[in-house]
């Protein structure tokens, strides 16, 4: 019994987040980083557990990459990840890197979301892959995920350049079985001056353009030949060739019942290996998420496939949309009556300081308001109704100083308000409001600030005063940078206290200057910091009731979209849920009957 | 054979601890063991869904519609949304305890009061008063555990040595409320 004890701990459930972290670190990685972002926020906080990495939010994912290159060029082994759209913001620098190549092996992990459950853009980041030049793996499983990242670090430093990891939302979440293996010892690799390697002026840098080529020929071989790219032949002649998550879907519906060429490895495609499959078979499926990068491959081969025609290039690739696109239908379900089913969309937290802000803002005629991403974005729902558009992180104040120079050429004299959050400011934010300043346009511009990054999960970020690990870190004072930036109007508030933000809103939009507000109180959900307790007092310390026979019913208080407020229909009252209430008191500014109460202890 | 666990809940439930004992468990009792969740927006009060698999060799770690050998929803609305995961005569165990979404609290939607009659009409069904067994153990919160306790009767797993998983999970001061919390959702359903 002890033995198979012992043999069973080897093994551990871990996600692909956690399986990528551990195989860095037995991949000697001393150094990495990151912007959080789902799916791969997970990635760089378990790898900051690790003494012997150097973990650090970076505050956007280029700014990421860049560190990432400087640790590999002095020599460390260094990993970067992000989301599928982060790596839109950090692709100037890979796109350059995969010419200089690397010193220390560098691996990119990119966080795909077929099926976008918690992004802006479904985007199929294999094909960056392809445009930068740089070699791909794409792992199936958890126990993938920590070799292959192994094997990226060991590719990368062989072949002289860094490596992309491509990951989607299942593979980041799922759990599955893995097992473990120790920590390399890798030495620092010396950095020798080499301009022609590491300065990219137009004259080296076309040397290196042809030496990434020469490069590339000899990763088709490394495809070819690894064990990442490999055949199980089963009966008959039917063929699915599939990468990443898509394969194990693949096996789940049609198991042994046909062939299988399960690619890894998938950037440079082993075009060998894919030919030798296909003229062994009669009928070939092409099982991939997203874009047909497989097919189109393929088919240039020469070889008729099914692939994108049947099977959508639209979210997940699951069991379910296979077994309905090969054999028009799915598993027999239950048929039931749904009418009165009713959504349940994710909301503003009891107590989110996001709330009081929405509240008023929604309020304001002829305005537009320009929105980002972060827990934010809900402002643009019922019963907000604040925010009229959203692209990318750091967009809203440079869309909306875009918005508000047009608007002014007409006469309705519309107005643009933007609104990014702490995190997102530092983000990109920062660089749109230097437009801002420079451009003139009288925008308002609104930092929710609550005190960490809390869409992903609560992360540090430059303003919380603490860096990944939890080690106290210089804090950045939004309030001074906006104002070295330039900006001559800066308020900061509690956005809590609804009255002053409907005033302060109304004296900044009779103003004809940009300016900046600070809406300035913590997230509910926050961990609070020694100097979070000091700097709002009493927050999150109480809760409130409502004093039944004052109450009339009039809803009014409903009407902040607080979730802890719930409208008894029979007793045509509303009461407070006191388990999710934090007294944060916009409820308690609305009501008209002064009926709801600071709960005793 | 592989058997397929959904559970579903609302974010902040605790779906995600009870999916984490379910496969640790799993686990030890030497099974391949997959799981999915979808992580992000769950705590900001949408709806969350953890997916367990288990069996000699798991390959997808996503049940299909009509895969699921047994529902177990943390809240009543929860149930009827997942239902067509379901096996035809598969079970569902519901937790007697309703939370109305944003739609509800706004005075726009109805709660469907009628989701368990509706149930019913299709499958194998239990209803547990899983709260308020939770509420008399002492803590509330352990209403996730009092529903893994369901699932571990109901699927045959009460070989597995539960209380060290927990012990092992948890920190030393919920051992014992957790524990008590799985027995009184076995017993539940026995």
């Amino acid at each position: 019994m002890g033995n198979l004890r012992e043999e069973i701990s080897m093994k551990q459930l871990l996600t692909g987040n956690e399986a990528v972290a551990r195989g860095a670190y037995e991949a000697g990685v001393i150094y990495a980083a990151a912007y959080p972002g789902t799916p791969s926020t997970e990635i760089l906080e378990n790898i900051a557990q690790y003494s012997e990495i150097i973990g650090e939010w970076a505050p956007n994912e280029k700014v990421a990459l860049e560190c990432v290159i400087g640790a590999s060029f002095a020599g460390g082994r260094a990993l970067a990840s992000m989301k599928h759209v982060g790596l839109n913001v950090a692709a100037d620098p890979l796109f350059t890197f995969a010419y200089t190549g690397v010193n220390g092996g560098a691996v990119i992990i990119s966080a795909d979301e077929p099926g976008q459950h918690s992004a802006q853009n479904e985007q199929d980041n294999r094909n960056y892959a392809k445009a930068a030049k740089i070699p791909m793996f794409e792992a199936a499983d958890s126990q993938e995920c920590l070799d292959m990242v192994k094997e990226a670090f060991e590719v990368s430093e062989e072949f002289d350049i860094p490596v992309l990891f491509r990951m989607t939302t299942r593979l980041c979440h799922g759990k599955t079985v893995v097992e473990k293996g120790e920590r390399k010892d890798v030495a620092i690799r010396e950095f020798v001056k080499t301009p022609s390697k590491y300065v990219m002026v137009p004259a080296m840098a076309r040397a290196r353009r042809k030496d990434l080529e020469v490069r590339l020929n000899r990763l088709k071989e490394y495809s070819e030949s690894c064990t990442w790219n490999y055949e199980e032949i089963n009966q008959g002649e039917i063929g699915v060739i599939a990468s990443g998550p898509s394969y194990r879907y693949a096996k789940e519906v049609f198991g042994d019942s046909v062939s299988y060429l399960k690619l890894g490895f998938t950037n440079p495609l082993p075009e060998g290996l894919v030919k030798k499959f296909c003229d062994k078979m009669h009928t070939i499926y092409i099982i991939e998420e997203n874009d047909p990068y497989i097919e189109e491959r393929v088919r240039i081969l020469g070889y008729d496939c099914q692939g994108k025609n049947i099977f959508p290039s639209i979210g997940e690739m699951t069991p379910e949309v296979i077994r309905q696109a090969v054999y028009g239908e799915a598993l027999p379900s239950l048929e039931y009556d749904t009418s009165a089913l009713v959504p349940r969309p994710p909301t503003l937290c009891a107590g989110c300081p996001h709330r009081g802000f929405f509240f008023h803002l929604g309020k304001k005629k002829n305005i537009m308001i320009s929105g980002d991403i972060g827990c934010y974005t809900l402002g643009f729902a019922k019963p907000y109704n604040a925010m009229d558009a959203t692209i990318c992180m750091g967009a809203s104040f440079s869309m909306g100083h875009g918005a508000q120079k047009v608007f002014d050429q007409g006469d309705k004299g519309t107005r643009v308000v933007s609104v990014l959050g702490d995190s997102t400011f530092f983000h990109t934010g920062i660089n749109s409001l230097i437009t801002v300043v420079y451009n003139q346009s009288n925008t308002i511009n609104v930092i929710l600030d609550n005190r960490v990054t809390a869409m992903t999960g609560h992360q540090e970020n430059p303003g919380s005063g603490k860096n990944i690990k939890g080690d106290p870190s210089t804090m950045l004072d939004i309030e001074e940078i906006v104002r070295a930036l330039g900006i001559r109007h800066v308020r900061t508030i509690d956005p809590n206290n609804l009255k002053q933000v409907d005033e302060t809103l109304n004296e900044l939009l009779a103003i004809n200057e940009p300016s900046v507000l600070i809406t300035k109180w913590p997230c509910a959900l926050k961990k609070l910091s020694p100097w979070d307790i000091e700097d709002f007092p009493g927050a999150f310390q109480s809760k409130n009731y409502i004093q039944e026979d004052l109450c009339i019913g009039c809803k009014v208080c409903i009407r902040c979209g607080c979730p802890a407020l719930i409208f008894d229909k029979e007793k045509k009252k509303t009461h407070i849920d006191i388990l999710q209430c934090v007294g944060c008191d916009v409820c308690t500014q609305l009501c008209p009957t002064e009926a709801i109460k600071k709960k005793e202890d | 054979m592989t058997k397929s666990i959904l559970l579903a809940g609302v974010g902040g439930q605790g779906t995600i601890l009870a999916g984490k004992l379910l496969t640790q468990g799993l686990l030890e009792a030497g099974y391949d063991v997959k799981m999915s969740e979808i992580l992000g927006m769950s705590q900001r009060g949408g709806d969350v869904s953890s997916q367990v698999r288990y069996g000699d060799k798991v390959e997808s770690p996503v049940i299909e519609k009509g895969g699921a050998d047994i529902i177990v929803a943390f809240e009543k609305m929860e149930a009827l949304r997942v239902l067509s995961y379901l096996k035809p005569g598969g079970q569902v165990v519901v937790n007697d305890f309703q939370m109305p979404s944003m739609p509800i609290l706004m005075g726009d939607r109805d709660y469907p009061v009628d989701a368990l009659l509706e149930i019913e009409k299709h499958a194998k069904l239990k209803v547990i008063p899983a709260s308020e067994i939770a509420k008399g153990l002492g803590n509330g919160k352990v209403m996730n555990l009092v529903l893994l306790g369901t699932i571990i009767s109901l699927m045959g797993l009460s070989d597995i040595d539960w209380p060290r998983i927990v012990e092992e999970s948890v920190k030393p001061a919920f051992v014992d409320i957790n524990i008590k919390a799985i027995n009184a959702g076995i017993e539940a359903v026995r």
